[in-house]
């Protein structure tokens, strides 16, 4: 099978991979790249577990060929934290314990990030709306949104 | 230490630190099920039957084996064919040879994507392509999916060797009904007849999935020297290891299981599906194998909990007292028996104190996936049923739905149906509680209605083992046998810590693989905190025993003269002698000194998990031309014992109401008339996602169980068995529409609301 030559941004460093016509970008990024932070809970685009950031805007990594990827810029879990810094998102997630298994954190950190950037002063329901292509079958979303309104007040400096 | 009155003195049990496996999740590092893997590993894949039901004729591999990159095939003639018998291996009832044939048909197929045969090849593509070369020849015979059909006389039946048990005298004829139970009390005719008003009604469930969003996923390995090693996400790794062993014919020494973070169970990882079947191909192919299902499979090929039927009956007198009450329950088993009707007849009416009480259980089996334990199996089928029909009977009486539960409430000292006397319950506190809070304040608008409902879960107690040991800095490892779900590692961190009076950052826990730490049942039962609780406990009481000896010999006194506080040695009393006090880091250092490495072990059977009870109050409002419903306000209180981390506790409750919502009001597995799965998918099988949802306020109330040494209960499975009914309670108050069918999804409400003229 000929493969595809892919350069691209990942994480803020150039990458370049090769990949098969139908390898999706969650493919690559998990069984390439060996970027395992992206998840796959169903394969088709409805859990979210597999949430990057693709030249700013936010994709289900597995609706997404691996050879779409050329030239773009994309932003996994992986990046998220700043060197060993955690990212608020990712500092209040764990405050507010609005995690349990944690297959589906990751997505969700990459959503609420990516939701944050959009909009740094959401209401409940612009949270929940923008959340609801990111499953949680553990949590009830309860402390999720807590996390997420906690994490949008750290980052407009309104607490430490 | 063991005196639970003491709360004022913890320091430690009752805070929420940050869970000690926290960074790893949310910065994607954490190592889940599909994220292992092996030198030189291949790749597997299944094939699964389109049809609910066949007899398969031929299964051609040839075409396969010869495409380049395939390595290794297997059907059920490559695994032993193993004899009947009862497995306790898991959670629920189960047969291994049953286990066997689900893994991989023999003869026939059960269900639509029952596995008939594997693959394993250099690359996903390969593998999967190969799947699909594999040629099968089925002979379709009937099927039967829903468990009322089965049950009749000219039912296709599935197993010529399920004969109902349970009914006297032995049938001559196989059934699809594999069992009948019943428990039963007092004298139901004379409590009916003592009766001023009796409700009886009919209710149907939909089986539903666990939906754990992590597919299930191993890699495992088969070396030449029959040593097996497996790495995978489940809810036991000993579970997984005692499966692998008996299915494949191997010692259980033989084999050795690591495990992965979890990613979501729900009791749907209490039974294997892939790794016996990664070790058959692994064997074969001589390579390491890694398999991960797909979406479509996990829905198909896993699960759900049972569908069920159930009749209640419910008497009482004008002043609310409960004089009889009659339950029938039939469950659907899957295409093998086992449903968890035992827990849906003793749970359902567990929470009152009643004399005349009778349930009865039947187990179905049908041409659906093979049921697998969902969160305190069985009961909340049964209690939808019953909490339904007990708000009906309050409302006629004119009665509040919470004084009418007060007013029967198990207490302290009430036999219940299925046997044991009740102790330290606080059923009434969480009635007490509800009342109280200010959600019930709420005024209603129109087409807005509130329910109440309560459930039971007995709680288990359980096999666990946990060891401790001090490191040379005074830092400390703790290994326990019990895969974390829900931050459990959390809780064991700081049970250690309160008995050693240090602060949790210093233990760093673990979950161990199955040649590190001794056997644990697995994670299920809602029993960890309770009984894996109990093994940290014993290994830290032994751990701070070795610690004060130490110090005896250091200081040349008496170990019985030294005393262990805050995290050090301090002489007991000025007897004792005058010393400065020692720290566990100063002892640590001087270890070798004074007899060499500290560590312990603490191993239980834990009995006496105290029963968990809770009540949940619902605002809803529905929509009279669409039938939605939304979720307004929802109030779920639970009697937790103690909690450990109040935050995890607290998450356990919202989360299990949340997949109760679920099961109220949209999760259903469709079939076709051809008996194939119509809604294998996260699109068509709609799991609750945040906008469907307001905040769940979840209220804990600390009922101390007195066999804990915190005085902690099991909290997980409680709070999935209240919702269906609290939901279908508040639409009636809504309404006026009395919902019996689950799920309450919008047509449905529409059409019942039709046929009541509404």
């Amino acid at each position: 099978m000929s493969k595809t030559h892919v350069t691209c941004t990942v994480n803020g460093e150039e990458t370049e991979f090769l990949c098969e016509t139908q390898q999706t970008m969650l493919d690559v990024l998990r069984d390439d790249l060996g970027l395992t932070g992206s998840k796959e809970g169903c394969g088709s685009g409805d859990c979210g577990a597999c949430s990057v950031v693709v030249d700013g805007r936010l994709v289900c990594s597995c609706l997404m060929l691996g050879s779409e990827a050329e030239g773009k810029e994309i932003t996994t879990i992986e990046g998220v934290a700043i060197g060993d810094h955690l990212h608020p998102v990712q500092s209040q997630f764990l405050k507010h314990a609005a995690l349990q298994c944690g297959f589906c954190t990751p997505g969700l950190i990459v959503a609420t990030k990516a939701l944050l950037d959009a909009n740094p002063n959401p209401t409940d329901e612009e949270a929940r709306y923008w959340l609801a292509g990111n499953l949680c079958r553990c949590t009830g979303y309860d402390k999720i949104l807590a996390a997420v309104h906690a994490a949008a007040a750290e980052m407009r400096g309104e607490s430490a | 230490m063991n005196d639970i009155s003491l709360k004022d003195t913890l320091k430690v049990v009752g805070t929420r630190p940050v869970r000690p496996d926290g960074v790893d999740k949310v910065v994607g590092r954490a190592q889940f099920g599909a994220d292992a893997a092996m030198p030189g590993q291949i790749f597997g894949a299944t094939v699964r039957s389109p049809h609910a039901h066949a007899r398969i004729k031929s299964i051609d591999t040839s075409a396969a084996e010869a495409m380049k990159g395939v390595k290794a095939v297997i059907t059920a003639a490559d695994l032993p064919d193993i004899a009947s018998e009862e497995a306790f291996v898991g959670e629920g009832p189960m047969n291994f040879r049953d286990l066997s044939c689900n893994l991989m048909a023999r003869d026939k197929v059960l269900y639509d994507g029952h596995v008939v045969a594997a693959v394993a090849a250099t690359s996903n593509s390969i593998a999967k392509a190969a799947a699909e070369a594999i040629k099968v020849e089925y002979e379709v015979l009937p099927h039967v999916i829903d468990e009322i059909e089965a049950m009749a006389d000219n039912a296709p039946v599935l197993h010529d060797d399920v004969f109902t048990a349970g009914v006297d005298p032995k049938p001559s004829k196989p059934s699809n009904v594999a069992k009948r139970m019943e428990f039963a009390k007092g004298d139901l005719e004379a409590g009916f007849a003592a009766a001023d008003k009796i409700v009886e009604r009919s209710y149907k469930t939909a089986p539903v999935h666990q939906a754990y969003i992590e597919p299930h996923a191993c890699v495992a390995s088969y070396n030449a020297d029959g040593q097996c090693m497996v790495i995978c996400s489940s809810q036991g790794q000993f579970m997984v290891r005692a499966y692998c062993a008996k299915l494949l014919g191997i010692d259980i020494s033989d084999v050795r299981v690591v495990p992965a973070e979890i990613g979501g169970g729900f009791g749907g990882k209490t039974l294997v599906y892939l790794e016996p079947l990664a070790l058959a191909l692994s064997k074969k192919s001589g390579r390491p194998v890694r398999m991960v299902m797909d979406r479509v499979d996990v829905f198909r090929g896993t699960g759900p909990t049972s569908g069920g039927t159930v009749k209640v009956k419910i008497g009482a007198k004008n002043d609310g007292t409960i004089t009889a009450a009659d339950a029938e329950i039939i469950l659907q088993a899957g295409a093998y028996p086992g449903s968890p009707m035992g827990p849906a007849c003793m749970t359902c009416f567990a929470m009152y104190d009643i004399e005349n009480a009778r349930t009865v259980g039947f187990d179905v089996v049908s041409n659906r996936p093979k049921v697998a334990a969902y969160r305190a199996p069985g009961a909340p089928i049964s209690t939808f049923a019953t909490e339904s029909a007990l708000d009906e009977l309050a409302r006629e009486l004119g009665i509040d739905p919470i004084e009418i539960r007060l007013k029967n409430a198990a207490k302290d000292g009430t036999k219940a149906l299925y046997g044991p006397t009740f102790q330290n319950i606080g059923y009434v506190e969480t009635l007490e509680a509800a009342k109280a809070h200010p959600n019930l304040q709420a005024k209603l608008g129109p087409n807005q209605g509130r329910g109440v409902a309560s459930g039971f879960w007995f709680n288990i107690g359980g096999e666990s083992s946990a060891s401790l040991a001090v490191n040379e800095d005074g830092t400390l490892v703790l290994v326990s046998g019990s895969p974390d779900i829900g931050g459990s590692r959390a809780s064991m961190a700081m049970m250690a810590a309160e008995i050693l009076g240090i602060d949790v950052e210093h233990i760093r826990p673990i979950v161990g693989d199955t040649a590190s730490v001794g056997f644990t049942f697995l994670t299920g039962g809602s029993r960890v905190t309770f009984a894996t609780g109990m093994a940290v406990c014993e290994a830290s009481n032994d751990v701070v025993k070795q610690l004060r000896g130490r110090a005896a010999k250091i200081w040349e006194i008496d170990e019985d003269a030294v005393e262990w506080r805050d995290g050090a040695a301090y002489p007991a009393g000025d007897n004792a002698g005058k010393f400065e006090p020692l720290t566990l880091e100063d002892i640590a250092a001087k270890a070798a000194r004074t007899g060499g490495p500290i560590a312990a072990k603490g191993t239980v059977n834990a009995q006496g998990a105290g029963p968990g009870f809770g009540t949940h109050v619902v605002d809803v409002e529905v929509d009279p031309e669409t039938g939605h419903v939304t979720i307004l306000r929802y109030t779920a209180v639970q009697d937790v014992g103690r909690a450990i981390h109040p935050s995890y506790v607290e998450g356990q409750i919202q989360g299990g109401t949340v997949q109760g919502i679920g099961w109220a009001l949209n999760e259903e597995y469709i079939y076709t008339k051809d008996g194939t799965l119509d809604n294998a998918s996260f699109l068509d099988y709609r799991v609750p996602v945040a906008s469907d949802l307001p905040a769940i306020d979840a209220v804990l109330v600390e009922v101390p169980n007195p066999r804990h040494p915190f005085g902690a209960k099991g909290v997980g499975e409680v709070p999935i068995v209240p919702p269906m009914a609290a939901v279908a309670n508040a639409i009636f108050g809504a309404t006026g529409v009395r919902m019996t069918s689950l799920p309450m999804s919008p047509p449905k409400i529409v059409a019942a609301m039709e046929a009541a003229g509404k």
